[in-house]
């Protein structure tokens, strides 16, 4: 069987970039040796953090378990070479909110050694649905596109739903990103390897490997890697490189021509979408038993040396990354970890690549945006933003804290891709804005939910006192109609007892 | 002439009296749905049954707004901005709030090294946030604790502190 073709979907709005691409994907992969020493956030994924399960001063081996998923949404997380554990502490990571985060910190000893598969590789066809999902939760894989959304989970959820495709995302629609296109020019028979298991745990006959047509060398390099193959139910699905059409939502859209509906999932639509990089993590813990510590990075940037893409450990610092690929230039102004667009700023380079780290981006100053002027209600946004939504009256509704107006006008929809902050003639800038406004809504949600359990607990509370109340007035009631029925005689007979105890041993007291 | 003016008064009052005792008849007939106002008026009351303002929880509160013309003004945790929709939702005259603090974050803990278990504390809460059994260990279920402090005054030992929740 061979898999459906569609005509591409629309997108509205989204920009053409410059895509800068060609400044990292010259050189191959470069492997950056064991630094010297880890750090390991326990929190590398959308959820609960990790629990860490090893002690100060113990040794670990490579792959060896160091924090256990501990939630509903959580997963596992692995050493990434061995070592000792020297301490578990607050280090600076690059994540939403900045500041630091615990972290597991190895010194390695630099002899790399692996330790023992706790279980032999079988083949993934031989396991059954439900222990494959526990198998990849255990390897510790989540969505390497940038979510971070653990990979197990989100098959769990999608498998109970009527599906159709996989779509696996090879978009990379930000500037300067290539480790995806990198990924499959190079491990293309891995990302494959990968559709094949995810499309055996899913139970789904298709799968579209969606790539932008900008990248030649990766649709020949998978093309190639099918032939070899020979499974027809994967297809290559080229996409035109406009930003943000690598985003989940916005890759359904294009890839099947069916829209995912407001608050909605993929899965609504019959898909699920996974990055190439994880596609290529879920084989190389299933079929090679490599769990997820290490993945490939883009290096680059007006700052850096030589850039290009490197395979690198999990919790190795971007200060040891960027002296790998030959250090900074003169220009090196900031360091941003992710793309341009939707990467955060941090302010120093100890922070440790994680499970996340698409980019590390230096940049220099040149890229400046303009001063913030008033909005001109010019309507560029809306007409750029990709979700369809009106960016300038949500920007009005943001300022005066209208919280019902912006729900109304579908602020929960912003995927926060920064179209409309590059189109705004003001330099307004209008997705950091929409981060707040959504951070400050889910806020009030959570206390409107907490005022709205504590009215039902009191409700309880007060109906349990009635309850009691109730019940103790008719007990009293009972056993005052007890002594009025069957009174008198009972009386009767407690005088009679006393009477007859007297008479029969007088004068005993 | 006259009597075309006269016909149009007569009208006009006859049409003005008898819509003014229906609307009376209507009004001491049908009162008013006071249950949903009492129900709307505990939805902007933040749920904190922490019983400062003189009533015993919240919707008793909102039942003596309804029905006792209460002041809107006694609700320190929900303090200016509840009082402020109130005063929307009742068309009454905003007033500054009541002397009394609005609330810190803070949720009740006890120490439970110090707890006797004599379950005062536990009586007193008004959303069962408190579990303990008699001569046991009590303690507070964090994320069904209002931070409302009535337990605080009523442990004998002092062991129930107020801690911000972090």
């Amino acid at each position: 069987m061979s898999a459906p073709t569609f005509d591409l979907g629309y997108l509205h709005g989204g920009l053409r970039m410059p895509r800068r691409k060609d400044k990292s994907n010259k050189l191959p992969i470069q492997h950056v040796p064991v630094p010297q020493q880890l750090i390991i956030p326990i929190t590398q994924h959308v959820g609960d953090a990790a629990h860490p399960v090893v002690g100060i001063g113990e040794r670990v081996l490579k792959g060896q378990l160091i924090a256990e998923s501990d939630g509903a949404i959580s997963a596992p997380i692995h050493a990434a070479s061995s070592g000792k554990v020297i301490a578990i502490e607050p280090w600076p990571v690059s994540r939403r909110l900045g500041g630091n985060a615990p972290c597991i910190v190895i010194e390695c000893d630099g002899a790399d050694r692996a330790i023992e598969l706790s279980e032999p590789i079988t083949p993934y066809e031989s396991l059954s649905q439900d222990i494959l999902f526990q198998k990849i939760l255990q390897g510790g894989i989540v969505g390497l596109g940038g979510a971070v959304f653990p990979t197990a989970q989100k098959l769990m959820h999608a498998s109970i739903t009527p599906l159709e495709h996989l779509v696996l995302n090879g978009i990379e629609c930000e500037p300067y990103i290539t480790c995806d296109d990198m990924l499959m020019r190079e491990q293309a028979n891995e990302v494959l390897g990968g559709a094949q298991i995810l499309m055996y745990a899913l139970g789904v006959e298709h799968c579209f490997v969606a790539v932008e047509s900008d990248k030649p060398e990766a649709i020949q390099a998978l093309a190639d890697a099918m032939t070899e193959l020979q499974d027809h139910r994967i297809a290559i699905k080229q996409i035109p490189s406009i930003y943000p059409s690598g985003a989940e939502d916005q890759t359904v859209q294009l890839v099947t021509n069916k829209e995912v509906p407001s608050g909605g999932l993929p899965t609504d639509v019959g898909c699920v979408v996974q990055n190439v990089g994880t596609a290529a993590a879920v084989y190389r813990w299933i079929c090679k038993g490599e769990p997820l510590i290490s993945r490939v990075t883009t290096v680059t940037g007006d700052g850096i040396a030589t850039p290009m893409n490197v395979f690198a450990r999990i919790g190795t610092t971007v200060a040891d990354i960027v002296n790998f690929v030959g250090g900074y230039t003169e220009k090196v102004h900031h360091l941003v970890i992710g793309g341009p667009m939707m990467g955060r700023s941090v302010t120093t380079d100890k922070v440790p690549l994680v499970k996340a780290t698409n980019c590390i981006l230096v940049l220099s100053d040149e890229e400046q945006f303009g001063n913030e002027q008033p909005c001109i209600r010019c309507g560029d946004c809306a007409s750029a933003c990709p979700v369809q939504l009106q960016p300038q009256q949500l920007f009005w509704y943001a300022c005066a804290d209208n919280e019902e107006k912006l729900r109304s006008y579908g602020l929960m929809d912003c995927i926060e891709c920064g179209c409309c902050d590059l189109v705004c003639p003001s330099h307004i800038p209008l997705t950091a804005d929409f981060r707040m406004a959504k951070a400050r809504m889910r806020e009030l949600a959570d206390e409107v939910a907490r005022a709205e359990r504590a009215r039902l607990r009191y409700e309880f509370h007060t109906q349990r006192l009635d309850r009691e109340q109730l019940l103790r007035a008719q007990q009293l009631e009972a056993q005052k109609q007890a002594a009025s029925e069957g009174g008198s005689k009972a009386i009767r007979d407690i005088l009679e007892r006393t009477s007859k105890k007297h008479d029969q041993d007088p004068g005993e007291e | 002439m006259w009597t075309t003016v006269l016909t149009a008064v007569i009208t006009i009052t006859v049409i003005a009296l008898v819509a003014g005792l229906l609307l009376s008849y209507a009004s001491s007939r049908l009162p008013a749905d006071r249950d949903s106002l009492v129900e709307k008026v505990n939805k902007l009351l933040p749920q904190t049954q922490c019983a400062q303002c003189g009533y015993p929880g919240c919707r008793p509160y909102a039942l003596a707004i309804v029905e006792d013309d209460a002041a809107i003004n006694l609700c320190p945790p929900g303090g200016d901005e509840t009082m402020r929709r109130l005063a929307d939702l009742l068309a009454r005259e905003p007033v500054a709030l009541a002397a009394g603090a609005k609330q810190s974050d803070a949720l009740a803990f006890v120490d439970e090294a110090l707890c006797i278990g004599c379950t005062y504390c536990r009586e007193v809460c008004p959303v069962d946030a408190i579990v303990g059994a008699h001569q046991f260990m009590h303690t507070v279920i964090a994320s069904e604790c209002t931070g409302c402090e009535l337990c605080v005054p009523r442990c004998p030992v002092d062991c129930i502190s107020m801690e911000s929740a972090a």
